[in-house]
């Protein structure tokens, strides 16, 4: 297996975004007949690496190499018609179309170029359904679909073209274990067919059962990479992580205050019956930090979503100060001291096209407001105050906030959380997204703001965040609360464990973002 | 962390003159258009013409304020034609036969509170607007095209179709007045003028000074974070709406005192040139950007073009062509701008080093 042929290589690839470097000189080469995989944490690189070759996007400096001739991909279009296809990890699928219709998208079967041969499309769809054993009906509209079942159109979709080289970006991610099973003697099968597989995934054993050679990522620069023999979970972890562990600086010794909030027996129905959130309940006292620990769709997204409003129909009790939080605006919310920093930083945290200033100050603005007058000069020297406490690299305030690195907006996000002068914080994933220098310098901020007795509530698929950052973590699984351990004494495997209840078989160790 | 970036640093003059000279494209373009026909047209620059002109730009500036709020908003308004239209037929109605009690009596109105109550009409039907999109999830451009008939065909059912003719009102009610509003003035320049020069401080102010506007241009750039910053997002929409029906109804009123009638057919396509005065003036459609100047700077271009094309004897089926022309012009140039805008901001952030 070591002497497969290399399809495609990849040399000195660069590739800089505003602000971050994506990718630092890296080599990479896909061989033919094998499954390559590529790992590394989130915002290593993996994307960015695999969106180069699949022509999405371009690199900066460096050169893609098939069959030792440069090539240059400018479109999906131009790699597709070299033979690469890419399984992406966001779904792009049409919902309001057919499965056939989306297994064929672009490249419509026709007679004449003009009419849709539906019926050949119709078996052939049929087709790539009995091979990847699913009964999806070729008819089905998409959006009707589970999730998993989505992603299997999805390969099949990139099957259908008959890839020399097929890259897969964690297509595992919505499966459940038979249908991981599946697909796993899907790609066993195309590798005896030739085919080069990429293969992203943050399950590390499952890397290691199927995989042939091994790249690691950090950072935007490799750190491993040789053939799957002898490779063990704390090879990768190591190349993964580094040595020299990231410093998440360690906890500001203090004391906890009273208990400032609490969440009694919170269940937000899920439509299609079941419970998104399953009977929560939690307390957490000032100056503390809990962590909330689960894969993908375990709830925890939406818990806090109950806690600022979002959801009507949640029942159960919060209270703050032993107060009942039961203000049904978000507005309310926040004005009883309750902040939140949202997943998604470009659709829910930041209003893009607004500057820097106006993104800052926009949860309290009548701070600055006396009776309907905004006073600017205030707003400005309150912005300029938070945005050297925070150490937001920022060229002007009046900039959009669209021209920072993902990490100083993130921080724009804290400081307006913060400047709502809340009691407690809470922060979904907050370092997704963010380079490792920033990641630790938000860290900082969250260590430094609970000394201050702010009582922070956040939420991590990151395993060695949630270990090194946490007073008290808890961890959720299937919308309920399934393991709760002290900072100083949680292990591993148990936190992965509870994180694994209810879900069908459970994997000893499964890290997973 | 700084690799090979795109030279950073050297200080852009040349970029930033540019900036400033797109920013001020529509100003530009104002006092290109009024330089050309100064020229061109003889009388142009006389003050009767000066007047004349400014009252006919204030109806559509009245309007494309209104509008421009609800686009920054991300939504459109179609319905503020029918709104004139509406709101001049309800005036008339109310001046000419009061409202019938159906006891025997029937009560009459003076002129101020006729006003008051056409305002209400246009705020109404600008709730409507509000109550569709927001709590019935009606899109904008459905939502306010069914109100756009639903508005004219009342309108046109007020009167069977005719017009509302001799609006002198009667001294006896107090509604002698009504022909004021379009007739008289204060030092010489109509009402119609001091009401757009009255709406366009108290917009721009709005705007610019007052967390309504902050979070009205919060809403278009971003709903979903808007909401959960804690902006009440559906209330501002119901006042953009409710704003833009306000306008709505000024212009209604103005119109129908104007002419000393009030015909159902008025403002027909007058949303068409609120909406091109306000892109024009740098608003865009996606939401999130535009300024009350440069809806009014939009709104006189447009006026002047029209006027100044009637006084050189252009025909008028070449005017829409030329008007068109501009409004396509307008949107290529402010594309260039964003682009241009958003790299000089980038690379200022580039050349702090990170």
């Amino acid at each position: 297996m070591s002497t497969s042929a290399i399809g495609l290589s990849i040399r000195g690839a660069t590739k800089v975004y505003p602000g971050t470097l994506a990718l630092d000189a890296v080599d990479f080469d896909v061989r033919l007949g094998s499954v390559n995989v590529l790992v590394g944490e989130n915002g290593a690189g993996k994307s960015t690496l695999m969106k180069v070759i699949a022509g999405v996007e371009q690199l900066t400096s460096g050169e893609i190499l098939m069959d030792g001739k440069p090539q240059h991909f400018a479109s999906t279009g131009e790699a597709a018609a070299h033979g690469i296809g890419i399984i992406f990890q966001e779904l792009n699928l049409f919902p309001n179309m057919t499965v056939a219709e989306n297994i064929f998208i672009g490249r419509e079967r026709t007679r004449g170029g003009i009419d849709i041969d539906a019926a050949s499309q119709r078996a052939a769809a049929r087709e790539l359904m009995t091979r990847l054993e699913h009964a999806i009906e070729p008819d089905a509209l998409v959006g009707e679909l589970r999730i998993g079942e989505q992603q299997i159109v999805e390969i099949a979709k990139a099957l259908s073209q008959d890839a020399r080289i097929l890259i897969m970006d964690e297509p595992t991610s919505a499966l459940s274990a038979p249908e991981v099973e599946i697909l796993f003697r899907v790609i066993a099968d195309l590798r005896r067919r030739g085919v080069g597989i990429v293969y992203i995934s943050h399950r590390l054993e499952e890397l290691i059962r199927i995989g042939d050679w091994i790249t690691v990522l950090r950072d935007g620069r490799i750190t491993g990479s040789r053939a799957m023999d002898g490779v063990d979970v704390p090879w990768i972890v190591r190349n993964m992580i580094g040595a020299a562990s990231k410093d998440y600086a360690k906890t500001e010794e203090h004391e906890f205050g009273a208990e400032i909030f609490s969440a009694e027996d919170i269940c937000l129905p899920r439509q299609g019956g079941g419970m998104t959130v399953d009977h929560v309940s939690f307390a957490l006292r000032a100056g503390e930090i809990v962590g909330i620990y689960g894969l993908m769709g375990a709830g925890r997204s939406e818990l806090f979503e109950c806690i600022m409003a979002q959801h009507p129909h949640a029942t159960g009790e919060f209270r703050l100060d032993g107060r009942p939080l039961d203000e049904a605006s978000v507005a309310g919310r926040i004005a009883r001291g309750i902040a939140l920093i949202p997943e998604d930083r470009k659709t829910q945290g930041t209003i893009q096209i607004m500057s820097i200033r106006e993104n800052m100050s926009l949860a309290c603005l009548r701070d600055f407001t006396r009776l309907f007058h905004l006073d600017l000069a205030a707003e400005r020297a309150r912005v300029r105050d938070l945005v050297r406490d925070l150490a937001i690299k920022v060229a002007s305030p009046e900039n959009p906030i669209s021209s920072l690195s993902g990490g100083n907006q993130q921080k724009v996000v804290i400081g307006k959380a913060l400047m709502t002068k809340p009691r407690v914080l809470l922060m979904d994933e907050p370092s997704r997204g963010i380079d490792v220098g920033a990641k630790a310098e938000v860290f900082r901020t969250m260590r430094r703001l609970a000394a201050e007795g702010l009582g922070i509530l956040f939420v991590t698929s990151d395993l060695e965040e949630v270990m090194s950052l946490s007073d008290r973590i808890l961890v959720m699984s299937n919308g309920r609360i399934t393991g709760e351990f002290l900072g100083s004494e949680a292990d591993e495997a148990a936190i992965v464990a509870a994180s694994a209840v209810g879900h069908a078989p459970t994997p000893s160790r499964e890290a997973h973002a | 962390m700084t690799p090979a970036a795109p030279s950073p640093a050297t200080p852009m003059g040349g970029d930033a003159f540019l900036l400033l000279l797109l920013r001020l494209r529509t100003f530009i373009a104002l006092i290109a258009v009024f330089a050309f026909f100064a020229m061109a047209a003889p009388n142009f620059l006389s003050a009767a013409n000066m007047v004349i002109l400014a009252k006919h730009v204030s109806l559509n500036a009245i309007l494309a304020i209104g509008m421009t709020f609800v686009i920054i908003t991300g939504g459109i308004d179609l319905s503020v034609g029918s709104i004139v239209g509406l709101c001049g037929m309800v005036a008339g109605w109310l001046v000419l036969y009061g409202i019938d009690l159906q006891i025997g009596y029937t009560v009459f109105f003076n002129t101020f509170e006729i006003i008051l109550i056409v305002l209400l009409v246009g705020m109404v039907v600008g709730a409507i607007n509000g109550f569709l999109i927001t709590r019935l999830n009606v899109a904008p451009f459905i939502a306010t095209l069914g109100t756009l008939y639903v508005a004219r065909g009342l309108a046109l059912l007020s009167s069977d179709g005719g017009t509302f003719a001799n609006l002198r009102g009667n001294a006896e009610y107090g509604s002698n007045s009504f022909t004021a509003i379009g007739a008289s003035g204060l030092l010489g320049v109509p009402w119609s003028i001091w009401t757009m020069v009255a709406l366009t401080c108290a917009a721009a102010y709005l705007a610019a000074r007052t967390p309504l506007g902050r979070h009205i241009y919060a809403v278009g750039g971003n709903e979903r974070g808007a909401a959960l910053s804690g902006v009440k997002v559906n209330r501002v929409k119901m006042f953009v709406y409710m704003f833009s029906g306000f306008c709505a109804a000024i212009v209604g009123l103005i119109i129908s005192s104007q002419l000393v009638a009030s015909h159902p057919a008025t403002g027909e396509t007058f949303e068409l040139n609120a909406i091109a005065a306000a892109v024009l003036g740098g608003t865009s459609m996606s939401g999130g950007r535009g300024r009350i100047a440069g809806t009014i700077v939009g709104a006189f271009v447009i006026g002047i073009l029209a006027d100044g094309l009637v006084m050189m004897g252009v025909s008028s089926f070449w005017q829409t062509v030329i008007k068109g022309l501009v409004i396509i012009a307008a949107v290529v140039v402010d594309q260039a701008q964003q682009r241009l805008q958003a790299s000089v901001a980038l690379r200022q952030q580039a050349a702090l080093g990170k």
